[in-house]
C-alpha cells in the first residue's frame, strides 16, 4: 500500500513539473510582447524567479492573466500598470524610473563621479610642481650657507 | 583624526543599514492597495451558490476580508485567531474561498467552526489578483468609505491581531 502511494506521488510529481501552457497568439509580435512580459514580472510567491521561470499556482495563473490581456488587446504597458496597481513595484525586475526610485538608478554613476573627482584630485595633488618663489628661494639657500660657514 | 574617524563613520554606518535589512522580512510585499478602495467583486456565496455578495454590498460598514482556503495549512493555525475576531462581534468578517474545492471548503468548515459572516468562493483565482493576493491566508481591514486600511500577509496570530489589526478597526468604528 505504501509503495503504491509513493509511486503514486512521483507520478503527480512528475505531471505537475510537466505543465507548461501552451497558449496560441494572433501574432508573434504578440507572443514577443508576452514572452517579454513574463521575463520582466517577477513571481511573488517564489521571489527570485520572474514569471516564465515560476511553476507556482499563482505564476500561473498571472501569466493566464497576461496572456488575456494581450489577447484584448491591451497592450505591455498596460499590463504593467495591472500588476503594479495590485502588487506593487516589487514584481518589476526593472524598476520604473521615478521620483522615489532615483537614487537606486543614479546611484552608481553618482558614485563613479564622487570617486573620479577624488582620484582626478589626488593625481593633480601629486603631479603638481612645488610653486617656490625665486627671493625665498635665494634666501633660503644663503641662510643654509650661513649656518655651513658657521660650523 | 578624520583619517580614522571617516573609514569608521562608513563602516558604522553599512552595519547599521545592513542590520536593519536583516530584520525586514522579504516574504512581506507593502501592498499599494492600502489606502485605496477596495477591488470590486461581486461573487457567490459558499453555502447558497444562488446568492451573491459584492463590495458594493458592504459599503458603509467596517469589515474584514479574510482569505482562507481548506488546502491551505496555516489558514488552520489562523482559524481560532480568525473566530476570535469574529467573536468580539465589532465587524462583519466575511471569508474569501480562495482557489478551492466547496465541497472541500464546506466541510472544513464544519470539521472546524464558521467564524464568518458569509464566505464567498473565488474559484480561479481572479479576485485574489485584484486584490493582490499571493499568499493565503491574507487579512484585509476595509474601512465604511469603502477604503482598504490595513492587510496582514500571512496567518495573524493572537498577539498581531491584538496589535496591529484591532487598533485599526478601533480607529475606523470610532
Amino acid at each position: 500500500m505504501r509503495m503504491v502511494l509513493i509511486f503514486m506521488f512521483v507520478l503527480l510529481a512528475n505531471s505537475a513539473q510537466a505543465a507548461i501552457e501552451a497558449y496560441e497568439f494572433d501574432s508573434p509580435e504578440m507572443e514577443a510582447d508576452y514572452k517579454q512580459l513574463i521575463a520582466e514580472l517577477r513571481c511573488l510567491v517564489c521571489q527570485n524567479q520572474n514569471l516564465a521561470d515560476s511553476d507556482a499556482e499563482l505564476a500561473q495563473d498571472l501569466r493566464r492573466e497576461t496572456y488575456e490581456m494581450l489577447q484584448q488587446g491591451k497592450s505591455r504597458q498596460q499590463v504593467m500598470t495591472f500588476m503594479v496597481e495590485r502588487y506593487g513595484d516589487f514584481v518589476l525586475y526593472r524598476p520604473q524610473f521615478k521620483s522615489s526610485t532615483y537614487l537606486l538608478w543614479l546611484g552608481p554613476f553618482l558614485l563613479l563621479v564622487i570617486v573620479l573627482a577624488i582620484v582626478v584630485k589626488r593625481l593633480r595633488a601629486a603631479a603638481k610642481p612645488v610653486d617656490v618663489d625665486a627671493d625665498a628661494l635665494a634666501d633660503a639657500k644663503s641662510l643654509l650657507e650661513e649656518e655651513q660657514t658657521k660650523k | 583624526m578624520i583619517r580614522y574617524a571617516l573609514p569608521l563613520a562608513v563602516f558604522v554606518l553599512m552595519v547599521g543599514l545592513l542590520g536593519y535589512g536583516l530584520k525586514l522580512d522579504p516574504k512581506k510585499v507593502p501592498s499599494p492597495l492600502i489606502d485605496k478602495a477596495a477591488p470590486e467583486f461581486s461573487l457567490a456565496m459558499l453555502h447558497d451558490s444562488s446568492r451573491s455578495l459584492s463590495t458594493a454590498d458592504m459599503r458603509g460598514q467596517v469589515w474584514v476580508l479574510n482569505v482562507w482556503a481548506s488546502w491551505c495549512v496555516s489558514c488552520r493555525a489562523e482559524h481560532e485567531v480568525v473566530t476570535a475576531l469574529a467573536n468580539k462581534n465589532l465587524v462583519t468578517v466575511v471569508g474569501l474561498n480562495y482557489k478551492d474545492k466547496s465541497e472541500d471548503a464546506i466541510r472544513w468548515l464544519q470539521q472546524f467552526g464558521d467564524p464568518y459572516a458569509t464566505s464567498v468562493v473565488d474559484f480561479n483565482g481572479k479576485v485574489g489578483i485584484d486584490w493582490g493576493v499571493y499568499g493565503v491566508p491574507e487579512t484585509f481591514v476595509i474601512g465604511a468609505d469603502g477604503l482598504i486600511k490595513y492587510k496582514h500577509i500571512g496567518p495573524m496570530t493572537m498577539e498581531s491581531l491584538e496589535q496591529k489589526v484591532m487598533p485599526v478597526i478601533r480607529e475606523l468604528l470610532s
